[in-house]
């Protein structure tokens, strides 16, 4: 059975540090360019489920049989993390759920998993990078989400055909952290590197036996890695110098871990034609590469937002200070008012559709539609006649809005809009990646899935509003 | 089926109220003590010729024991009621009704809040467990919202509503300052109210009512009685509630610039009163001014003023100590302070006071001698677009 990719879609959050903001602030250290910073209300699976909705909105996509969730940060140990993305993305309990966390090459899992599969799976992957201030670690990574449909043909149109994979697994010493830690440790590089080089020269030798392919049918080579040094010479090992290399996002937005290998490939198929065989080398703990080619139907996929795109709307305005605040290294004093409490487990049982798909009530005879849902419609009073609506991809509209100086926030102030909905339903929200000052009266806001807070380690995840940004922002 | 009202049925024949503020040195049950006591002495009776009672609080007690245990009330029935920010009018209201029943020939409606102990900034609510989902905003900043709907529907700028709201503070502060009962007894100038830091949205410290304790009281009887206890009760002339369907955060029809809530609760009690011109007929009014953009809206809730004609009016003197309709001449919760479940209770004193010709020289008010007997009180709990509105209006003259 063929197999290949359905669609696809990246979160690449809105806040960047530049590297020299770093340098600024410790005295050394940093580079140039800039990493891509998760708000402080994201998370690996809030991050996985915004990718994942940019992915399902490209395309007519089939409901798929499984989701896995790969992550070296996952929010939750013990708790499937991947069940909140299966819930904001309202599918049914017959869709499994599963996590693949812990290391870098879950990803590869993932997709080893879902390309073995007979049935359409969507993979997401997404970390949040930390290091010690001061750490190449903190500089060059980022953090972002990336999500793949994987499937057959009777699925939907492929538009990334899968040819083959190998695999070369090898155990040494490069880059380990232990439970609870916030930074990982890494060995000399240049260690590393060697026997990343022969595990790479090992499995492409393998993969391109396999398919009966030489170096000169490859039209794009991404090599993904966190072991930057390997990544460069990965080339030569492989034996691709003369194939074109993907595109190098990190000066950009980082090294982003696990979501690394699947935004590579996102952001080459975003300008890849039918027909071009790209090879994706990824190097953790081993080296896994699978080839893709492109199918004519690549041609008329049209991602709902190209990750260049992404890249080009963020804000790199965001200081140092509060980078370490927001990921916990430094801990601020809080305001003089009560801890926030977290989300008790009935209630939010009870209103699963509302909390994590943003489903709405439509009044069957009045057509109002109630945020959160209700059963006695506030038009007419009928009651128990109502349908649930999804409202997450509804735009809105700003009613009226303020600043909350007093509200406890890790990134204060916190701002709340009062939102009308395109054809109905209000909410009262609070306005995520945006400064105080360009909130207004008017203003057009999506949804997106956020970690409202934490609190007794219950992260209680929800839904903000958030500006509707129309290209590039100013620096 | 009908809201009949207890016009003139019921009259006020005492009150007591204690100082508002940062209480550190005295327990809710000193506070109650004290408010019960001057009640009890404001009527010239003893606490045994009260045949029941009706406590409001908001997070300050629970059940009839919070006042019957330190005022080792006698085996009566003590009723505990909450409606939020309108807790103190809830008991006061339920009092009256159970005198009108004819049930009880004496009752108390007392009410008290102890706010200043729990170490927070700002009022800290009580969560029930829930989906955490509601929008966690503060109850300035849910207030605050009021303020750019408001300024964008009728064409106000920004510095002008900072200049109303800062109008509304300034007035409540001078009133405050010849009030020796009030949180804060100083005048504050428009400069400093308009630096002052922000709190939410336009909202300064200034343009928030006062964190504080405190307690009131009344003393209630029919009012065919009323002259055994004062020559000059307070009649009772119109009790109004509303709760609605907190349509505000649901319907887009809903524009922050206005409390269905109160409009409607308004309409009732001037209905229940029989007065057709609140402005010319109501010496005086106390109001919810939990905080500056919640009173202009007030003014034309209670249709003192036409809509979108609230903030010229402010910016007049309309409201004023010696304005036209003097609002909140104690200092309203801005500068009086708001210990919840005493606010409704206290706004009643200052009726007491104010009607009776009994306020200080320096903040008596003129319209009575102008021949007007009406007072209002109005009290609302919740936030614009879901709250519970009160009204009342008590006067000193029958029919």
């Amino acid at each position: 059975m063929t197999r290949g990719i359905l669609g696809y879609g990246t979160h690449v959050p809105y806040y960047r540090l530049q590297r020299s903001a770093i340098g600024a602030a410790l005295g050394s250290g940093g580079g140039k360019g800039s990493r891509a910073v998760a708000g402080y209300d994201e998370d690996a699976t809030s991050m996985s489920v915004e990718a994942a909705r940019l992915a399902l909105k490209s395309f007519d996509a089939p409901t798929p049989a499984a989701v896995y969730f790969s992550s070296v940060t996952p929010p939750y140990l013990d708790k499937t993390n991947a069940n909140a993305i299966h819930a904001a993305l309202n599918y049914p309990s017959s869709v499994f759920a599963s996590d693949m966390v812990g290391s870098v090459r879950s990803t590869s899992g993932a997709l080893n998993a879902a390309l073995n599969d007979r049935r359409p799976v969507l993979i997401t992957a997404a970390d949040v990078r930390t290091g010690r201030p001061g750490s190449s670690d903190e500089a060059q990574l980022g953090d972002a989400a990336a999500a793949v449909l994987i499937g057959s043909e009777a699925d939907a149109p492929i538009i990334a055909e899968w040819i083959g994979s190998s695999f070369a697994t090898h155990e040494f010493l490069d880059r380990w952290r232990s439970p609870g830690w916030e930074y990982s440790r890494v060995w000399e590089e240049r260690f590393g590197e060697s026997v990343y080089q022969s595990l790479i020269t090992e499995a492409v030798t393998q993969v391109l036996k396999d398919t009966e392919l030489s170096a000169a049918d490859m039209d794009k080579v991404i090599i993904s890695g966190l072991h930057s040094r390997a990544v460069r010479s990965g080339a030569g090992a492989a034996g691709m110098s003369a194939v074109p290399m993907a595109e190098d996002l990190t000066a950009k937005i980082g090294n982003v871990g696990s979501a690394q290998s699947l935004l590579s490939l996102a952001n080459t198929l975003d300008s890849a034609s039918p027909n071009e065989t790209i090879m994706l080398i990824t190097l953790a703990d081993g080296c896994d590469v699978t080839i893709f080619r492109t199918t004519d139907a690549i041609a008329n996929y049209t991602p709902a937002q190209k990750v260049s795109a992404q890249i080009a709307q963020g804000n790199d305005s965001l200081d140092y200070a509060k980078f370490l605040t927001w990921r916990g290294w430094l801990d601020r004093e809080p305001p003089r008012r009560p801890d926030p409490a977290a989300p008790a487990g009935p209630p939010s049982e009870r209103n699963t559709e509302w909390k994590f798909a943003f489903m709405g009530s439509r009044d069957r005879s009045t057509g109002t539609i109630h945020l959160p849902p209700q059963r006695v419609s506030v038009k007419g009073g009928a009651v128990d006649d109502m349908e649930m609506v999804p409202m997450a991809d509804v735009e809105a509209t700003v009613a009226t809005f303020t600043i909350d100086r007093l509200a406890f926030s890790p990134s204060p102030p916190t701002i709340a809009v009062v939102i009308d909905f395109d054809g109905g339903g209000r909410f009262t929200s609070q306005l995520a990646d945006a400064a105080a000052d360009e909130v207004e009266i008017g203003m057009r806001v999506r949804m997106t899935f956020r970690r409202m807070l934490t609190a007794d380690g219950v992260h209680n995840y929800f839904w903000k509003a958030t500006p509707v940004r129309q290209g590039p922002q100013p620096n | 089926m009908g809201q009949r009202g207890i016009k003139d049925q019921v009259a006020i024949v005492g009150m007591g109220c204690t100082r508002f503020g940062e209480h550190f040195d005295q327990s809710i049950d000193d506070m109650i003590i004290e408010a019960a006591h001057a009640a009890y002495d404001s009527a010239g009776i003893r606490q045994d010729d009260v045949d029941a009672f009706w406590f409001g609080t908001l997070s300050s007690g629970t059940s009839g024991l919070t006042i019957s245990k330190p005022l080792k009330i006698d085996y009566k029935p003590v009723t505990r009621v909450e409606n939020m920010c309108a807790s103190g009018s809830e008991a006061f209201r339920n009092a009256a009704y159970a005198v009108a029943s004819g049930a009880f020939d004496v009752v108390m409606a007392i009410g008290a809040e102890k706010l200043k102990d729990n170490g927070m900034s700002g009022l800290v609510g009580t969560p029930v467990p829930d989906d955490g989902t509601k929008a966690a905003i503060t109850a300035p900043a849910s207030f605050s919202l009021l303020a750019p709907a408001y300024g964008k529907k009728y064409g106000v700028d920004r510095d002008q509503m900072k200049e109303v709201m800062a109008r509304i503070a300034w007035k409540n502060h001078y009133n405050g300052a010849r009030n020796p009962r009030a949180q804060f007894q100083k005048e504050v100038s428009m400069e400093k109210i308009c630096n002052a830091p922000l709190i939410a949205g336009d909202l300064g410290i200034f343009d928030c009512s006062g964190v504080s304790d405190g307690s009131a009281a009344a003393i209630l009887c029919r009012a065919e009685d009323a002259h055994k206890y004062t020559d000059n009760p307070l009649y009772v002339k119109a009790l109004a509630f509303t709760s609605g369907p907190g349509a505000g955060p649901l319907d887009p029809d809903y524009d922050y610039t206005t409390f269905t809530e109160v409009a409607r609760c308004a309409e009732d009690a001037y209905e229940q009163a029989g007065v057709t011109d609140p402005r010319t007929e109501i010496a005086m009014a106390e109001v919810h001014d939990c905080f500056t953009p919640t009173e202009l809206v007030l003014m034309e809730d209670l249709q003192f003023s036409g809509r979108g004609e609230g903030w010229q009016d402010v910016l007049s003197g309309t409201f004023d100590l010696d304005g036209e309709l003097p609002v909140n001449p104690d200092g309203g919760l801005k500068s009086f302070g708001h210990p919840i479940g005493a606010s409704g209770l206290r706004m009643l004193f200052e009726c007491w006071l104010q009607l009776r010709k009994e306020a200080p020289a320096d903040r008596q008010i003129l319209s009575v001698d102008k021949g007007k007997t009406l007072g209002m009180t109005h009290n609302l709990g919740g936030r614009p677009g879901e709250c519970v509105s009160f009204a009342s209006i008590v006067g000193t003259e029958l029919g």
